[in-house]
C-alpha cells in the first residue's frame, strides 16, 4: 500500500516537516506524471508499466554506483561524487535503452490499435517487469550510495536538504524542457500530430515508429529519475526496495488531476497531490477515527472529487461529444 | 387470329405449410430455419450432445476416486482429478469463472474497463461474513446461506450502482484508473474496518457452506463434513463444495450467455461499439453503464464470497489490485466478450500456476537425477543456494524466480502475447480449428 514515508528529523518543526514532504513527494509525483504525460501525449498509451521503470532506474542506479561500480572502477582516483554522478548517468542511458528497446518489442506491434488494449498491454508489461524487478531487488532495500546521505546544510539556521533542493531544479528543467519540446521543436509537432491521428501523422511524412521510440525512451528517463529521487533521503534513505515500483500507481491521481495530455496539468498535479498526502500525513495521521493509511488514500479520493466536477482533469482537452 | 395456345394453367399444389422445424437441422448447422433458430443458446444438435456430455463428466469428476462409490467402487476416468488438491483446484477454477463472467460483462459487452473488480468481490466477501458468520468479537449474525450468498451478490450490485454515476462520466482511460483507485481506496477500508474484516494480522474466517432453514443447530446439509448419499455415494467435503460450486456456475454461465441476446446484452453490445451511434438509437447511455455495473458487481459478490467461504480464512490484503489483474488476464486470454472464452480462460489461468509448479519440481528432480536432461534443464531450474536457474521451488533460498513469481511472469507475458497476435483469445484460436476443419480439406 502507498504509504506516506513520514519525514521526521529530530530537532524540525511541523510546518518544515509539512515543507519538506510537499517538496519532496510533490516533484516525484511531478516527475512520475511527466514521464506518463510525454508517452500519453505523444502516443496515447496509457502507461501501467510507468512504477515498474521507476523501480528499474533505481535499481540500476543502486548496481551501477554500489555493486558494479560501473564507470567508477576504471577511474579510482575520481572523487566519489564524480563517480557517482556518472553511475547514474550510466544507469539511467541504460534505462533509456531498456525503455526504448520494450516499446520495440512490445508497443510497436500495437500500434493502430485500441487505446485500451494498448494500456492493458502495458499492464502485462507491468507485471512482467516489477516481478522480474523486484526479484533482482531481492527482499532487502539497496541503498543508492549517493554522496550526501542523510545529510543535511545549514545555512543561516535553515535547514536545506540537498536531494529536495534537487529535485526541484530537476523538476523545473525539465517541465521547461519538455515545454520547449512539444511547442518549439519538429520532433515536438510530429509527437502531437502522431497523438492526434496516427494514419494522419503517418501521411504527412513523420516516422510514427520513431516518435513512439523517442517518448518511450524520454519517459523510461524520467521514470528512472522519479525512481532515484524516490530511493533517497527525505524520502527512503535505505534505498531502492520492493515497493518502490507500487509508489507509481499513487502517481495516477497526479496526471489525472492535470489531465492525461498537459505537461504542465502533470506538474500542477503532482505538487497537488504532494500538498495533498503531506497536509494529511501531518494533520489526519493523528485523528484514530480515520485509521491507518489514510494519507495513503488522500490522492485517490481527491482525484474522484475532481473527476465528478471536471471528467477530464483540471489541464486536460476535453473531448466533446453531442448526441 | 391466331390465339397463342396458352399453356394450361395448372394449379399449384396446396403449398404445404412450411414445416416449421423448431430444432436445427442434422447435418446443415449453419442453416436456420426460424428466429428462434438462430437466437439459441446452442444452435446446433453437435453443440447439446457435446455439452450435455461435458457436464456430465463435469458431475462425474469427483466419483472418479476410488471408495466413492459403495464400499470401494468408483466410475471409470482420469482419478487424478479426483484427487484431493485437483479436485480443490478445480473448485477455486469454478469460483474463478463465476468472477470473471461478471468482468466479461462490463469489460467484454459494455465495454467498461474495470481494474475494481477485487474490490466487488471483497464486499461480497464481507457481506457474506456479516449475514452468515456465527456472532462473536468481529461482526456476524449467523443467518443460512440462503440468505448470505444472495445478498453477497446483491450488496455489491447496490454498490455497483452507487458508484455507476462516476464511472458514467469519466470514460476509457480515465475510468480504468478511477477504478484503481477504487482497489486501493478498498484496501483501505477493509484494513481499517477491523470489526468485520478482522483487520491485517489475523484476518478473519467466513461462514461454513451449510443449508439452514434458520438458525438451528444441525444443519441439513453441510459441505464441511464427509457424509454418505443415498447410502452408497461417500461423498468427501471438497466433492460437496464442487457439486454446489459447479452447479451455481453452470447456472450463472447460461445467465451470462442468455444476457447476450436480450435487449439489455445489445444494449451493452451498441454502448461499447460506439457509445454516441447507440445513444442516437435510443439506449440510454446511463442506464446501460448502470445495469452493466450491477451485474457485473453481482457476479464478484458471488465469487468473492463463495472465494472467502472455501479459502476459509483471509486477511484483507488478499483483495488487492493483483486479484483484479488477474480476472483480467482471465478474459483476455479467453477471449473478451464471449462466455466459452472467459470459461477457457479461467481453466487456464487457474490450471497454469499448477502446471508449472509440476514442470519445475519435475525439472529439479531430473537435474537432480544427471544425465542428459540435466544439462538441458540446468540453466532453467535452479536446485539450491548457489545455483542459478530461472525458477526455483524453494523461494528465497535459491537464486531465480520463484514458482509464483515465474506465474506471474507468465501471466504478464501471456496478457501482452494475446493482445498481440490474437486479440480473441484461445477462444479465436479454437474458432480458427474449427473453421479449419469446417472447410477440410479446402483452406478456406
Amino acid at each position: 500500500m502507498i504509504e506516506a514515508v513520514v519525514f521526521a528529523q529530530a530537532g524540525t518543526t511541523p510546518a518544515g516537516r509539512l515543507l519538506v514532504d510537499f517538496l519532496s513527494l510533490g516533484s516525484i509525483y511531478a516527475l512520475l506524471a511527466m514521464g506518463f504525460v510525454i508517452i500519453f501525449k505523444a502516443t496515447q498509451v496509457l502507461n501501467f508499466a510507468h512504477g515498474a521503470l521507476a523501480a528499474l532506474g533505481a535499481f540500476l542506479v543502486a548496481s551501477f554506483a554500489t555493486i558494479l561500480q560501473v564507470p567508477g572502477r576504471w577511474m579510482p582516483d575520481a572523487p566519489h561524487w564524480l563517480r557517482w554522478s556518472l553511475s547514474v548517468l550510466a544507469a539511467l542511458a541504460l534505462a533509456t535503452l531498456i525503455g526504448m528497446v520494450l516499446e520495440r518489442i512490445v508497443i510497436r506491434p500495437m500500434l493502430g490499435e485500441e487505446l485500451f488494449a494498448v494500456a492493458i498491454v502495458t499492464l502485462g508489461l507491468d507485471i512482467v517487469l516489477r516481478t522480474v524487478t523486484n526479484d533482482f531487488i531481492g527482499t532487502q532495500a539497496r541503498p543508492l550510495g549517493d554522496p550526501f546521505g542523510t545529510n543535511v546544510w545549514t545555512i543561516e539556521g535553515f535547514t536545506l536538504i540537498p536531494w529536495t533542493i534537487i529535485a526541484q531544479v530537476v523538476t523545473t528543467v525539465v517541465l521547461v524542457g519538455l515545454i520547449a519540446l512539444f511547442f518549439r521543436s519538429r520532433l515536438g509537432i510530429a509527437m502531437r500530430a502522431t497523438a492526434f491521428d496516427q494514419e494522419a501523422a503517418r501521411a504527412q511524412g513523420i516516422d510514427v515508429g520513431r516518435v513512439f521510440s523517442i517518448s518511450w525512451g524520454i519517459g523510461a528517463f524520467l521514470a528512472g529519475v522519479a525512481g532515484v529521487f524516490l530511493s533517497l533521503f527525505p524520502r527512503r534513505a535505505a534505498g531502492v526496495d520492493q515497493s518502490t515500483a507500487f509508489f507509481a500507481f499513487a502517481a495516477f491521481p497526479a496526471i489525472i488531476l492535470g489531465g492525461l495530455d498537459s505537461v504542465v496539468g502533470a506538474v500542477v498535479g503532482g505538487f497537488a497531490i504532494g500538498l495533498a498526502q503531506a497536509l494529511a500525513t501531518e494533520f489526519l495521521a493523528g485523528i484514530s477515527f480515520l485509521g491507518v493509511g489514510f494519507a495513503g488514500i488522500v490522492p485517490y479520493l481527491l482525484m474522484l472529487a475532481v473527476l465528478l466536477i471536471r471528467p477530464y482533469g483540471l489541464f486536460g482537452s476535453e473531448e466533446i461529444r453531442r448526441v | 387470329m391466331t390465339t397463342v395456345d396458352k399453356p394450361p394453367r395448372t394449379e399449384l399444389p396446396e403449398s404445404k405449410p412450411a414445416r416449421r422445424r423448431k430444432g436445427p437441422m442434422l447435418g446443415r448447422p449453419l442453416l436456420r430455419t426460424s428466429y428462434e433458430a438462430d437466437m439459441a443458446l446452442f444452435p446446433s444438435v453437435t453443440q447439446r450432445v457435446v455439452i450435455t456430455l461435458f457436464l456430465l463428466f463435469l458431475v462425474a469428476i469427483p466419483f472418479f476416486a476410488p471408495g466413492t462409490i459403495g464400499e470401494s467402487g468408483s466410475l471409470p476416468g482420469p482419478n487424478f482429478l479426483a484427487s484431493s488438491d485437483w479436485l480443490r483446484l478445480l473448485v477455486t477454477l469454478g469460483i474463478y469463472a463465476i468472477g470473471a463472467l461478471g468482468l466479461n460483462i462490463l469489460t467484454g459487452l459494455a465495454g467498461q474497463v474495470s481494474l475494481g473488480h477485487a474490490f466487488f468481490m471483497a464486499v461480497g466477501a464481507y457481506t457474506a461474513a456479516v449475514f452468515g458468520s456465527p456472532p462473536g468479537p468481529l461482526w456476524g449474525l449467523g443467518l443460512p446461506i440462503w440468505v448470505w450468498l444472495p445478498l453477497a451478490g446483491i450488496i455489491p450490485a447496490i454498490l455497483g450502482v452507487l458508484i455507476a454515476p462516476t464511472a458514467v462520466r469519466v470514460r476509457g482511460l480515465y475510468l480504468a484508473i478511477v477504478t484503481l483507485g477504487l482497489v486501493f481506496i478498498g484496501e483501505y477500508l477493509w484494513r481499517n474496518l477491523d470489526f468485520i474484516t478482522g483487520g491485517s494480522q489475523s484476518g478473519r474466517s467466513f461462514p461454513a457452506l451449510e443449508f439452514r432453514f434458520w438458525q438451528e443447530e444441525e444443519p441439513l446439509l453441510t459441505m464441511t463434513e464427509s457424509s454418505t448419499w443415498f447410502g452408497v455415494l461417500n461423498m468427501s467435503p471438497t466433492a460437496k463444495t464442487y457439486l454446489f460450486v459447479l452447479v451455481l456456475a453452470v447456472l450463472l454461465t447460461l445467465l451470462a450467455k442468455n444476457l447476450q441476446r436480450t435487449r439489455t446484452g445489445r444494449a451493452f453490445m451498441s454502448i461499447r461499439d460506439r457509445d454516441v451511434a447507440a445513444e442516437v438509437m435510443g439506449v440510454d447511455e446511463f442506464r446501460t453503464k448502470t445495469v452493466a455495473f450491477a451485474i457485473s458487481s453481482f457476479y464478484a459478490g458471488i465469487a468473492g464470497a463463495l472465494l472467502a467461504t472455501f479459502i476459509g480464512r483471509t486477511i484483507p490484503e488478499q483483495w488487492n489490485l493483483l486479484l483484479s489483474v488477474e480476472f483480467i488476464a482471465i478474459i483476455l486470454i479467453g477471449g473478451i466478450g464471449t462466455v466459452t472464452g472467459t470459461l477457457l480462460g479461467s481453466a487456464f489461468v487457474i490450471i497454469l500456476p499448477r502446471l508449472v509448479e509440476d514442470l519445475t519440481r519435475l525439472g529439479e528432480s531430473l537435474v537432480r537425477e544427471g544425465g542428459v536432461w540435466a544439462t538441458i534443464l540446468d540453466p532453467l531450474v535452479s536446485t539450491g543456494t548457489g545455483d542459478w536457474g530461472l525458477v526455483n521451488t524453494s523461494a528465497g533460498v535459491a537464486p531465480g524466480l520463484s514458482v509464483d513469481q515465474l506465474n506471474l511472469v507468465i501471466y504478464g507475458a501471456l496478457i501482452i502475447a494475446f493482445l498481440i497476435f490474437e486479440p480473441l483469445g484461445l477462444y479465436g484460436i479454437w474458432l480458427r480449428i474449427r473453421n479449419y476443419w469446417k472447410g477440410w480439406p479446402f483452406t478456406y
